[in-house]
């Protein structure tokens, strides 16, 4: 290193040292660089005094400011439920549907409410425009299952249907044909017979031989004429709407199979404000009754 | 010195150690086998016994067929393996990047529900271990070995070590490729192999640290080059991260599954310390030694400033090893860990920039260069994309930004910034420098399949980066909209939605970019078998004398 | 400084040690503590070990890669508590090994789906996303429901837990096998000593299909435990503001 070595363009010192052809100037640290470090550090070293930073034997230092994310949002959460608290207490203690619609401002609040719960919790099962898909009942629709009401389906809601919660409700579509309740040509019978109950093409001949079996296997759900029973969940036969489908093959799997479609429980998962909310969107769809 | 061995021909001591250690691989992976009752190991144990059976028959022909990179020159032939790995491993890992956007954009078109290889959770994987570990780990063996014998003016130490450390880690990486596909992962990201990848993977790695050292104990030079200090850092961090991160307790030594030692936030912890530090040591480290090697070389100008190599190295190294928090900001990771990671970060800014600035800074002089020396220009993108993500990287992960951007694909845009444009670029460089120099051509078969390859990915890497700040903003934005009555605006669904045209752009993008590699795999076998484009000019001057003539030992 | 750094320079070894010096201090400062301080996992009820059904299942979640697209951790942030529910606390994972955190939500968060859903949904869901939710990009598992769950090694996947430290008890590993078979079996004799030793595990017949055990019920067994072990009515949180 003793021999000044200079770049001839940069009139530099290099470091005198070559590796396969390669040299090093000595220029010094850029200023702007070191400046912009510096404060980078003693930015850092802000910040720790400030905020929880360093672990220690037991503990660490919490800094001046006691940060806590989670009490941030603590907090957060608790200045939605203050600001929310008039509204959700009045949605709670609306006597009727009637007494939401009536007063367009808490209507609104529940309409909104609703709308964004529904996206994220019912959507992926009833559809983002609440029309359903096989075994899954469309919400639009005036044909209900358990009950358009805003009692009903906030009941449906909350308890769920077939679900884990202690008051749900747990009648059941047995499965006739697997478990041998029924020997299959029963099961096609049947299946002529319930088509013939919503008018669509059928074996006249097969529906003739299945009214009393009907009679006595189905009706004290479905009802003698095969309008349904809400109080067990029972779908209606005589209509065009169909919860797992009408064509001849569904109609048969379901008889043959049966059928217990879950509609899981919310209570405990949402509040009891917001399951409110839920049914009066639901209601809104269209459907209400 | 560099006859290590009285006989030329036959194996030698590295040969005949290397050959007992795959006979012992050979009947321990029988041994297995004939124990298993877990089928994903059983067909790993014949990967394994197959390739040590390959291994075998190589010493065996080496034994009889001296090499042509001979015993006293530079030991070069090993590199051209490598250059000839990373650029298959690099089709092979855009390819399948391409795939999987093409997944994300038409899910109806690219799923095969019978298929369990084909899903998007284990060809991801796939994506990230073939362009990082396949890809960039062969870059770096290749250019590692290449530089560090040229600066040291010494032949790679440990004989057939190198060699042994190439196949060794291409193993791993069939190992862990093949894995993927039948679904063996340890589900940590850019650690996914199972324990028995990871254990024969250090075995490799600390015959990577004993070569690499060997050589630099061996050089002619006084000092140590300072790319040879990140080549070093970057092996030496590597090797801890991981073992660390990959301690687990397998089922048993028949069983292809394990469990991590460490659960919950402390496994959290680990892991992103660990790939954290993948990117400053493996993505960062490992290219700015690339970097300090090859551009001042093609540039024929002498690095900017060795003051600034040296606080920059040491300040870079100190602190990226803080920074892993990062990725667990608002996590139940405690925020005091939070707190260090984010403000490492931002003291990580200028030490990066650092290596930047010491990139471009040796440019002057030679700017002129840029226009005609696409490959040069390729270097010089890639020093600018390293500026512009190691500048994201910090604001990223600064808290309350990070609310935004994590989880979305805002971190995939970052990525690959750094990913195509840094990684990618640098190691294109490379490779269009290497393969002239180690096959001894005058220079590259066509100039301006360069400038193609240089002009169709720059616009694929837009696309990429730009269709995805603006989904993962989009996204994060969409998240935390609120209706005029405060609650949540849009379900998941909704964003889900949003991001398909983002996802669109972004799969057109990545297939530029793979068309420009697909551009560079032919123009450098043409170069490698000697050919010269007809319509372009005949060799002008090469920037380096031809690299495999004997060095002066 | 020229002079000094000479010294590293012309001493490979020296470099190294000064390498591994200058990158070990940042991680054992910020590693070791999580072992150590008290604050750092929460106190908490009802955090129990995995069923050996529910760990069949966890693996096959690993297995798919599905920690790709979904998260398992609710950020204290207002819109991720409103969407998902509370934020997730460090000791609902400290048996998970490895975690399941995830860094990207291409699907949503998973960390409070137990309970959601019905187990026909995830059924149907998982063979055919598309099939209930249009926009889904989420890839179909049709192959789990015709798969049968290889649980052959399934007391040695418990025993290689407790050796890292989750507290299976002898009597549980030793009925491994019987309490995974009970667990998609609610007529099973050992009911009532599956519910003792993992108390408030779901015991159904997950996928719908008696005749096997299959990967979709250990799967769905996974995914409706998640997030459900803590008691939020009990959990005092102000006491693990951190
Ligand atoms: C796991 C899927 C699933 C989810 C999620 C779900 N439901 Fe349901 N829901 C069902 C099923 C299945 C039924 C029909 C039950 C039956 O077959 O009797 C149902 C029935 C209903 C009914 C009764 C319809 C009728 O005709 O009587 C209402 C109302 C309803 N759901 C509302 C909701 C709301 C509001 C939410 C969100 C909080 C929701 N559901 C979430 C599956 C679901
Ligand atoms: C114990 C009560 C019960 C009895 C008895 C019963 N069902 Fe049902 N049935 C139901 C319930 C409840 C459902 C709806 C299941 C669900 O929502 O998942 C249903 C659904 C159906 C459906 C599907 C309707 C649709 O919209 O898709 C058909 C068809 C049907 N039953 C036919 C029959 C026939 C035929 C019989 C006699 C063999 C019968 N059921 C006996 C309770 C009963
Ligand atoms: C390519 C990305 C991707 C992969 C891989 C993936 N998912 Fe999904 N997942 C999604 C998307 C997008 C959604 C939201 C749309 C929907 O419900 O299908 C989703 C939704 C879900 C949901 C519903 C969550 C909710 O609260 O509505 C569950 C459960 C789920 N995925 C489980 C899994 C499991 C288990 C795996 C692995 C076996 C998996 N996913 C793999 C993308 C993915
Ligand atoms: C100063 C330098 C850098 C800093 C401070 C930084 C910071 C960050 C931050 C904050 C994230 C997002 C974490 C999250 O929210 O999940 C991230 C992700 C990532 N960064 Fe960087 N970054 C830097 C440079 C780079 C470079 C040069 C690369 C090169 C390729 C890179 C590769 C990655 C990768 C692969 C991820 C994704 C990790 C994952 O979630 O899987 N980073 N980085
Ligand atoms: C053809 C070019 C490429 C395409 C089309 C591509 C595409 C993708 C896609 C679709 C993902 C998944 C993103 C998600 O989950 O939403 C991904 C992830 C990733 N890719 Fe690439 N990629 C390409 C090249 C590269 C290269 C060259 C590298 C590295 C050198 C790279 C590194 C990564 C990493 C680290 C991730 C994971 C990011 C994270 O977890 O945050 N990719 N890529
Ligand atoms: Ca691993
Ligand atoms: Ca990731
Ligand atoms: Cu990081």
């Amino acid at each position: 290193m003793a021999d000044q070595d200079i770049d001839e363009h940069s009139g530099v010192e290099t470091t005198g040292h070559e590796w396969d052809g390669i040299k090093e100037l000595n220029n010094p640290l850029p200023r702007w660089w070191l400046i912009v470090f510096y404060i980078s550090v003693i930015w850092a070293v802000g910040y720790w005094v400030l905020m929880p930073a360093w672990p220690g034997i037991s503990g660490y230092t919490k800094g001046l400011r006691d940060h806590s994310e989670r009490a941030n949002v603590a907090a957060d959460i608790a200045a939605l439920d203050e600001a929310r608290a008039e509204a959700t207490q009045r949605l709670i203690n609306a006597p009727s549907m009637q007494a939401i619609e009536n007063d367009p401002g808490l209507q609104q609040f529940a309409l909104a409410a609703g709308r964004s719960l529904f996206g994220d919790n019912c959507a992926t099962c009833h559809g983002s425009g609440g029309q359903g898909f096989p075994g899954y009942p469309n919400l639009n629709d005036d044909a209900w299952i358990w009950g358009g009401a805003l009692e009903d389906i906030k009941t449906t809601i909350a308890y769920g249907r077939r679900s884990d919660h202690p008051e749900t409700t747990n009648t059941i579509m047995m499965a006739y044909g697997r478990d041998g309740l029924l020997p299959a040509d029963d099961v096609s019978d049947l299946t002529n017979y319930v088509l013939s109950l919503s008018g669509q093409d059928h074996d006249a001949a097969a529906a003739q031989r299945a009214p009393q079996i009907f009679a006595s296997q189905c009706a004290v759900c479905h009802g003698a004429d095969g309008s349904g029973d809400r109080a067990q969940g029972a779908p209606n036969l005589t209509d065009a709407i169909w919860l797992f489908g009408g064509d001849r093959a569904t109609i048969y799997e379901t008889i043959w199979n049966g059928r217990a479609g879950v509609m899981p429980a919310w209570e405990g998962r949402l509040s009891e404000a917001e399951i409110t909310a839920l049914a009066v969107y639901v209601h809104s769809l269209g459907g209400g009754e | 010195m560099t006859e290590q061995r009285a006989t030329p021909q036959g194996l030698g001591t590295d040969g005949m150690l290397i050959a007992s250690f795959l006979g012992l691989g050979v009947i321990y992976w029988l041994f297995i086998l004939a124990r298993a009752a877990d089928p994903l190991i059983t067909f790993h144990a014949y990967v394994f016994i197959l390739a040590f059976i390959l291994g075998l028959f190589g010493l065996v022909i080496r034994a009889t067929n001296p090499p042509s990179d001979g015993r006293g020159a530079y030991a070069m032939d090993v590199v051209k393996a490598g250059v000839f790995a990373s650029v298959f491993w690099g089709i092979a890992g855009f390819l399948v990047g391409v795939v999987i956007a093409f997944q994300l954009a038409f899910p109806e078109i690219f799923y095969f529900e019978n298929a369990p290889w084909t899903n998007f959770g284990r060809l991801r994987p796939l994506h990230t271990s073939a362009v990082i570990f396949a890809f960039g780990g062969n870059v770096l063996i290749a250019t590692s070995f290449y530089v560090v014998q040229r600066t040291c003016r010494a032949r790679l130490a440990g004989g057939l070590a190198p060699w042994f450390v190439f196949w060794g880690y291409n193993l791993f990486i069939v190992i862990a490729a093949t894995g993927y596909l039948i679904g063996v992962t340890q589900s940590r990201e850019y650690a996914e192999p199972e324990w028995y990848a990871d254990l024969w993977l250090t075995l490799v790695w600390v015959a990577y640290l004993f070569v690499f050292l060997g050589t630099i104990w061996k050089r002619k030079e006084p000092h140590i080059y300072v790319a040879n200090w990140f080549y070093l850092s970057f092996i030496v961090t590597v090797a801890m991260l991981h073992i660390v991160n990959n301690l687990a307790m397998p089922i048993s030594l028949a069983n292809s599954k394990s469990y991590s030692l460490f659960a919950g936030v402390q496994d959290a912890l680990t892991q992103w310390w660990y790939a954290h530090n993948a990117v400053g040591f493996f993505l960062t480290t490992g290219f700015l030694a690339i970097m300090y090697y090859f551009i001042p070389k093609r540039a024929e100008r002498p690095v900017f400033s060795y003051r600034l190599s040296i606080v920059h190295f040491w300040s870079l190294i100190f602190i990226y090893i803080w920074a892993g928090p990062h990725h667990l900001h608002y996590t139940a990771l405690p925020e005091w860990a939070q707190t260090l990671g984010m403000t490492f970060s931002i003291m990580l800014w200028m030490p990066s920039w650092g290596g930047m600035i010491n990139g471009l800074m040796t440019l002057s002089g030679a700017w002129d260069k840029l226009r005609t020396d696409p490959v040069l220009r390729m270097m010089v993108a890639s020093v600018a994309f390293y500026g512009m993500s190691t500048f994201e990287g910090p604001v990223m992960s600064i808290r309350a930004v990070n609310a935004l951007s994590h989880y979305t694909d805002w971190t995939i845009g970052h990525v690959h910034s750094g990913a195509l444009g840094w990684v990618g670029y640098i190691s294109f460089g490379a490779l269009y420098c290497l393969v002239p120099w180690l096959w001894k051509r005058k220079r590259l078969y066509s100039n301006a399949m360069v400038e193609w390859h240089f002009w169709i990915s720059t616009i694929g890497i837009v696309l990429y980066i730009t269709s995805m700040w603006v989904s993962g903003i989009t996204q994060g934005l969409m998240w935390r909209a609120y209706n005029e009555f405060g609650f949540l605006q849009h379900s998941f669904v909704e964003t889900v939605q949003a991001m398909h045209p983002y996802y669109a752009i972004r799969a057109f993008g990545g297939t530029l970019f793979l068309i420009g590699a697909l551009i560079m795999a032919y123009n450098l076998w043409r170069t490698a078998r000697g050919d010269i484009r007809a319509a372009e000019p005949q060799p002008q001057p090469q920037p380096q004398p031809l690299a495999a003539s004997v060095p002066a030992l | 400084m020229l002079n000094r750094h000479e010294f590293f320079e012309k001493h490979g070894i020296f470099l190294t040690i000064g390498i591994l010096i200058a990158v070990s201090i940042g991680g054992i400062v910020e590693i070791a503590p999580l072992f150590y301080l008290e604050s750092t996992i929460e106190k908490v009820d009802g955090v129990r070990p995995y069923s050996p059904l529910e760990l069949a299942g966890r693996n096959i979640y690993v297995r798919e890669g599905c920690y790709t697209c979904h998260s398992q951790q609710v950020r204290p942030l207002r819109d991720e508590v409103e969407r998902y529910g509370h934020y997730s606390l460090a000791a609902e994972s400290m048996y998970d090994h490895p975690f399941q955190w995830g860094s990207k939500r291409t699907g949503p968060d998973l960390a409070r789906l137990g309970g959601k859903y019905s187990d026909e949904w995830h059924r149907q869901h998982m063979q055919d996303p598309r099939s209930l939710v249009p926009e889904s990009v989420m890839p179909p598992y049709a192959f789990l429901s015709r798969r049968a769950l290889d649980y052959r090694s399934i007391e040695g996947a418990l025993k290689a837990n407790r050796a890292v430290g989750v507290p299976y008890t002898d009597e549980m590993i030793e009925y491994a096998v019987r309490d995974l078979e009970a667990q998609v079996d609610p007529f099973s004799a050992n009911y009532d000593a599956l519910l003792a030793r993992y108390p408030k595990a779901q015991i159904r017949n997950f996928d719908g299909d008696a005749r096997q055990i299959t990967e979709m019920d250990a799967l769905i067994a996974y995914l409706q435990v998640l997030g459900v072990m803590v008691d939020f009515e009990e959990y005092q949180a102000e006491e693990n503001y951190r």
